[in-house]
C-alpha cells in the first residue's frame, strides 16, 4: 500500500470532479468563447488534442506490450502517430471547411441522408465503447498495483468519476484543461524516466534480458508479416474516425489551421512516444518476472519499486499513478460527451427530452463498456484500444476519404459501406475480447482484422455507390466547392449548419 | 462661397475594365457552369494528387520495413551505438520523419490553394 500513490490518484479524481462540478461556468463561457470567435492558436489546439489522445494505451500499454513482444510492438507508437498524418493528407483541412461538429454531420452534409446519419451515430457509440474499455481495464490494473484492490474496483472508480463529471455537464471540450493535460502527462512520464535511468547507468548498465533473438529483433513470430501490416492499416487510418479528436478539429479557425494544429500535434506526439520504449527497456532488465505474469501493462508503474526503495520510490510511483489517472479520465471524459452527445440528439432525443437522453446515453454506455471490461480481462491494454482503432478505419475512414475525395459517393452506398465494415470488425473485435476467436487463420484475422475489414468497406462503398449512381446528392457539386475552397474567397459554400453545434450557438447569443 | 462657385458635375469615364460578356470565376462557380466546375476540380485534383505523392513516400519508406526485417538478417541485426538499427528506425527516426512529411504537405498544399486563389481573382 503507497499512501503517496493513493493520495495522488485522489487528488486527479478530485481535481477533475472539480472541474466538471465548480468550473462549469467558467468552462462555458471559455469554450464558447474559442468556439464562437474561432481564436484557438494552432499549438493549443494541438496540444488539446494530444491531452485528450494520450490515454491508457499510451501512457501504460506501449511500455507493457514493447516489453512482452519486442521490436514488432514499436509499430503500435508509429502507427498512433502516423494517424494524425493520414488525417492531415486526407481529412483535416476538408473536415474544418465542412463545418461538421462530428462525424454523423459530415455524413449529413455530404449524403443529405437522414439514414446515413443515424448509422454512422451508432457507429459513434459502438467505437466509443471499445475504445472505453480498455481505459476502465487500465484503471483498474493501475489502482491494483498501487494499493492492492480488487481489479473491478479501479474500473468502477473511472466510470463513476467520468459519469458524475458528464451528468453535471463538465469536461466539455475545455482546451485549457486538456491542453494542460498533454503537459501533465509528459512531465510525469518524463521525470521518473529520468530519475530510473540515472539509476540503471549508476548499476553500471545491466543488459540482462534484452538481447535475446524474438526480442529485440522484429518479425519472428508466427503471421508476423500478415500482424504487422493489419495493425500498420488499423493505426494509419483508424485516427481520422475517432468521435473526440473530430470534435477538437471544428475550434480550428479555418482549413489551414487545421493543417497547422495536425502538423503541432504529430510534433508533440513524437516528442511523447520515445518515452515508453525506454520504460520497456528497463523493464526487461529489472522486472522480467512481469512478462510470463500476465501483467506486463503494469511495468510503468512496477519500475520506481524494483529500482528505489523508500520514500523515493513512493513518489516516483505516485507521479506515475497520478499521470495514469490523468490519461485514463482526460479520455475517457471526451470520448463519453462526444459520444453520449451523438447518441441523444440522434437516437433518443424523440422519445425523451435533449439533457435526460444526455444523461441516459451516458450512463448505457460507461455500463456497458464496464461490462466488457470485466468480461475481457486477458487481453493488453495497447491491443484493446488498436481494436476500437480498426473498427474506426474500416467505417469512418472510407466515409470522410471518398466523400471528401470523389464525388460519386452515395447515401446507399456509404450506408452499405459502413454496415459492411463496422459488422465485420466488431464482431472480430467482440470475438477477440471474449476470447471466442476460432483457431487457425480466422483467429490470426479476428486478432488484427483491419487488413481484411478495411478494403472490404472501401469496395463495397465504392461498389454500392456505383449500383447507385442514380442517387448522387443533389447538391454534390457544391459541397465540393465548400470542403475545398480557400476561405477567403467569396464562393456560395450551401446552408449547412452542424446539428452539434446548435446548442452552443443558443448559449452564445 | 456661395453656391455658384461649384463647379458643374463632370461624370468621368472609361473603357470598362473586364468585358461585360465575360462571368467572374467566382459566379461561374456559384452558378456551377461547365467552366466553373473545371475550376473546382482542378483544384481537388492538385490536393488528391499532393495527398496521394506523399502516402507513396510512406508507403515505400516505412511500408517496406516490415517486409525488409522479415527477408533480411542484417537489416534486423546491424547495430548502431550499441542499439538495433529496428529500434533506431521505429523508436526515434520515424517521428522526425513524419513531421518531415507532415511539414512538406502543409507547406505544398498551401500553395496549391494560393495558385488557385490568384487564378480565381484574375479573371
Amino acid at each position: 500500500m503507497n499512501g503517496w500513490a493513493l493520495g495522488a490518484v485522489l487528488a486527479v479524481s478530485v481535481a477533475t470532479l472539480g472541474i466538471g462540478a465548480f468550473g462549469l461556468r467558467v468552462s462555458r463561457t471559455t469554450s464558447d468563447f474559442f468556439v464562437a470567435s474561432r481564436v484557438v492558436p494552432p499549438g493549443l489546439n494541438a496540444s488539446a488534442i494530444a491531452g485528450e489522445y494520450l490515454s491508457a494505451a499510451s501512457f501504460l500499454g506501449v511500455a507493457g506490450l514493447v516489453l512482452l513482444r519486442g521490436a514488432d510492438m514499436l509499430w503500435y507508437p508509429v502507427g498512433w502517430t502516423a494517424g494524425y498524418l493520414m488525417l492531415l493528407l486526407f481529412v483535416a483541412a476538408p473536415l474544418r471547411r465542412s463545418g461538421a461538429y462530428t462525424v454523423p454531420d459530415f455524413a449529413e452534409l455530404r449524403l443529405e441522408s437522414r439514414t446515413t446519419r443515424s448509422v454512422a451515430s451508432c457507429l459513434v457509440v459502438l467505437i466509443c465503447v471499445f475504445y472505453l474499455v480498455p481505459q476502465l481495464q487500465g484503471a483498474g490494473l493501475t489502482l491494483r498495483t498501487l494499493t492492492g484492490a480488487p481489479e473491478w474496483l479501479g474500473g468502477m472508480v473511472v466510470a463513476v468519476v467520468v459519469l458524475l463529471n458528464v451528468l453535471a455537464g463538465g469536461m466539455r471540450s475545455i482546451t485549457l484543461v486538456q491542453a494542460f493535460q498533454y503537459w501533465l502527462k509528459l512531465v510525469l512520464l518524463l521525470v521518473p524516466l529520468a530519475f530510473l535511468v540515472q539509476r540503471w547507468q549508476h548499476d553500471g548498465r545491466p543488459s540482462s534480458h534484452l538481447h535475446v533473438a524474438d526480442w529485440i529483433e522484429p518479425m519472428q513470430g508466427p503471421h508476423s508479416v500478415y500482424l504487422t501490416y493489419s495493425l500498420v492499416l488499423a493505426t494509419f487510418l483508424g485516427t481520422m474516425g475517432l468521435p473526440h479528436v473530430v470534435v477538437r478539429f471544428y475550434t480550428n479557425p479555418d482549413g489551414p489551421a487545421a493543417r497547422r494544429t495536425t502538423l503541432a500535434v504529430l510534433c508533440l506526439l513524437g516528442v511523447f512516444y520515445l518515452l515508453p520504449v525506454g520504460y520497456a527497456a528497463l523493464g526487461r532488465v529489472y522486472a522480467s518476472d512481469l512478462i510470463g505474469s500476465g501483467r506486463a501493462d503494469s511495468v510503468v508503474l512496477t519500475l520506481p519499486g524494483r529500482m528505489f526503495s523508500g520514500v523515493g520510490s513512493d513518489l516516483l510511483t505516485a507521479c506515475l499513478g497520478a499521470g495514469a489517472f490523468a490519461a485514463f479520465l482526460s479520455t475517457s471524459s471526451g470520448l463519453v460527451v462526444s459520444m453520449a452527445g451523438v447518441l441523444s440528439q440522434d437516437l433518443l432525443a424523440r422519445w425523451t427530452g435533449m439533457v435526460a437522453a444526455f444523461r441516459v446515453a451516458a450512463v448505457v454506455v460507461v455500463v456497458v463498456a464496464l461490462g466488457l471490461a470485466l468480461a475481457s480481462s486477458e487481453q493488453t491494454l495497447a491491443h484493446t484500444v488498436e481494436l476500437a482503432f480498426a473498427v474506426a478505419a474500416s467505417t469512418f475512414c472510407p466515409l470522410l476519404v471518398l466523400g471528401i475525395w470523389w464525388r460519386g459517393l452515395t447515401a446507399p452506398g456509404a450506408v452499405v459501406g459502413l454496415v459492411v465494415g463496422g459488422l465485420l470488425s466488431a464482431s472480430a473485435v467482440v470475438l477477440e475480447l471474449v476470447d471466442r476467436a476460432p483457431g487457425g487463420g480466422w483467429g490470426v484475422v479476428c486478432s488484427q482484422p483491419a487488413l481484411v475489414t478495411v478494403p472490404a468497406a472501401f469496395l463495397a462503398m465504392t461498389a454500392g455507390s456505383l449500383l447507385t449512381r442514380s442517387r448522387l446528392p443533389e447538391h454534390v457539386g457544391r459541397t465540393m466547392v465548400r470542403l475545398h475552397s480557400p476561405e477567403e474567397l467569396p464562393v456560395d459554400r450551401g446552408s449547412f449548419r452542424p446539428r452539434g453545434a446548435t446548442p452552443r450557438t443558443a448559449r452564445r447569443s | 462661397m456661395s453656391d455658384g462657385d461649384i463647379p458643374p458635375r463632370v461624370r468621368v469615364t472609361g473603357r470598362p475594365r473586364t468585358a461585360p460578356t465575360t462571368r467572374s470565376v467566382v459566379s461561374e462557380i456559384d452558378a456551377q457552369t461547365e467552366l466553373g466546375e473545371v475550376y473546382v476540380r482542378s483544384l481537388v485534383r492538385s490536393q488528391l494528387r499532393l495527398a496521394l505523392r506523399v502516402t507513396a513516400i510512406l508507403v515505400l519508406t516505412l511500408g517496406l520495413l516490415p517486409v525488409l526485417f522479415a527477408s533480411s538478417a542484417t537489416a534486423r541485426r546491424t547495430a548502431l551505438l550499441g542499439v538495433p538499427l529496428p529500434w533506431w528506425l521505429l523508436g526515434v527516426l520515424v517521428y522526425p520523419f513524419l513531421v518531415l512529411l507532415a511539414w512538406l504537405y502543409v507547406v505544398r498544399a498551401e500553395r496549391n490553394e494560393r495558385a488557385f486563389r490568384e487564378l480565381v481573382r484574375d479573371r
